[in-house]
């Protein structure tokens, strides 16, 4: 059976950190509404893969193409509109801005792409219900549980609806309870609204939330299993 | 290894008000939807045997339209050994005796090759688990069936975690046990 073309498909990445290598010809394909895990051992090169395929970080060399693209072909600028547009990102500390509340941190990309206020406004807080996060609206982020300032920072990736979420360590900073609602309230999301997610995680039971995991050893995929 | 106990369990499921076999096996395969589900048989000879022990009683029978079935109750006795066992610690299981030690260990003994065993062994663990966390994030998911896949789910993460550091030491071990 042929699979349909990937979304998202990196090949032969290869990135250099000074004069430490984090990937040496990584190659990964990430499909339409697929949740994928890339696991591996600290420094085995997850976030600079991520870094790679979302378009923040240029491979030294490799390919990254998104939906018929090569990222590396694209001049910043439009880069930069692709990763507004079609990417959104969460890290481990959501890097939520201190100063905005809830809503407007998730009011926030939609302002950067020309929504008016009132409505992305309006459309922050349903996607602020949508995680769970209701009623915590003018909440700032040093005043929120650290489970409901990852759901507002996924709330603020999602926003935009884009075709990919990168998502790195989610769940990191989460005991298990708060990590599951963060990770519960994604799954649903994302499979309403046929988003593809790229998962880091080193948390096997965060994985497991995931369709298919590939493992990163020494910046490479390592061979799963015998049922290549 | 300390097997679940069938009849604290039937025990358990009669605390809450008499019931027939066939409504605590139904009862039970809802409430641990994990375990293997009871055979009808087993009902009825653990039944018996509570009967027996002292622990459960006759209520009555009641056909309900139906076959005559047989209604059970616990018995004061049988409270107080329920209570008993349920605050009855667990010992610690010696899960070194666990299967996928023992392969790894065979595998550098007669030569195999052990990490692409862990490899296997991983990738199977991993399908299991997506399979659990799927019935446990579904929607409407009820309790026992959360706190169920929650057991299942955290005594795998255990086993991969040891594969995950069994697999990076693989090399000092082979020459260990080579040496042995």
């Amino acid at each position: 059976m042929s699979r349909p073309v990937p979304l998202l498909s990196a090949s032969g990445l290869t990135k250099t950190h000074g004069r430490t290598p984090a990937l040496r010809g990584a190659s990964v394909d990430l499909h339409a509404g697929e949740i994928l895990a890339v696991t591996g051992a600290s420094g085995s090169g997850k976030s600079t893969l991520l870094h790679c395929l979302a378009g923040i970080v240029r491979p030294d060399g490799g390919s990254v193409s998104y939906d018929g693209r090569r990222l590396e072909d694209l001049p910043e600028k439009r880069l930069s509109e692709l990763r507004r547009t079609e990417f959104g990102v969460v890290f481990q500390f959501g890097q939520l801005i201190p100063e905005l509340t809830a809503l407007d941190n998730v009011a926030l990309p939609l302002l950067l792409a020309g929504t008016d206020r009132a409505r992305a406004r309006v459309r922050a807080g349903e996607w602020l219900e949508r995680f769970g996060v209701r009623g915590q609206e003018d909440l700032r982020p040093g005043e929120m549980s650290g489970g409901q300032a990852q759901r507002t920072a996924l709330a603020r990736a999602l926003v935009t609806g884009p075709k990919v979420v990168f998502a790195d360590e989610p769940t990191g900073a989460l005991d298990s309870l708060a990590g599951e609602q963060v990770m519960t309230a994604l799954l649903h999301t994302v499979r309403e609204s046929g988003t593809a997610v790229l998962l880091i995680t080193h948390d096997a039971q965060v994985a497991a939330y995931a369709d298919r995991e590939i493992q990163l050893r020494d910046g490479a995929v390592a061979p799963l299993g015998v049922t290549a | 290894m300390i097997a679940m106990s069938t009849r604290h369990i039937l025990l358990g499921l009669l605390a809450t008000g008499p019931s027939h076999g066939y409504d605590l096996k139904r009862r039970h395969d809802e409430r641990f939807p994990q375990a293997r589900p009871l055979a009808y048989g087993q009902v009825y000879t653990t039944l018996q045997r509570l009967v027996r022990d002292g622990l459960a009683a006759v209520e009555g029978t009641d056909s309900d339209g139906g076959p005559e079935r047989t209604t059970y109750r616990a018995t004061d006795e049988g409270t107080r050994e329920l209570s008993r066992w349920a605050g009855e610690i667990a010992p610690p299981a010696p899960f070194v005796a666990n299967e996928i030690f023992a392969k790894v260990v065979v595998a550098i003994l007669s030569g195999g090759d052990p990490a692409a065993y862990l490899s296997a062994q991983r990738a199977a663990h991993m399908e299991r688990m997506r399979e659990l966390t799927a019935v446990k994030a579904a929607k409407g998911a009820d309790l026992a069936t959360v706190l169920s896949a929650d057991y299942a789910l955290n005594h795998l993460d255990a086993d991969l975690r040891w594969m995950s550091t069994t697999a990076a030491r693989l090399t000092t071990l082979t020459a260990e046990v080579d040496a042995a």
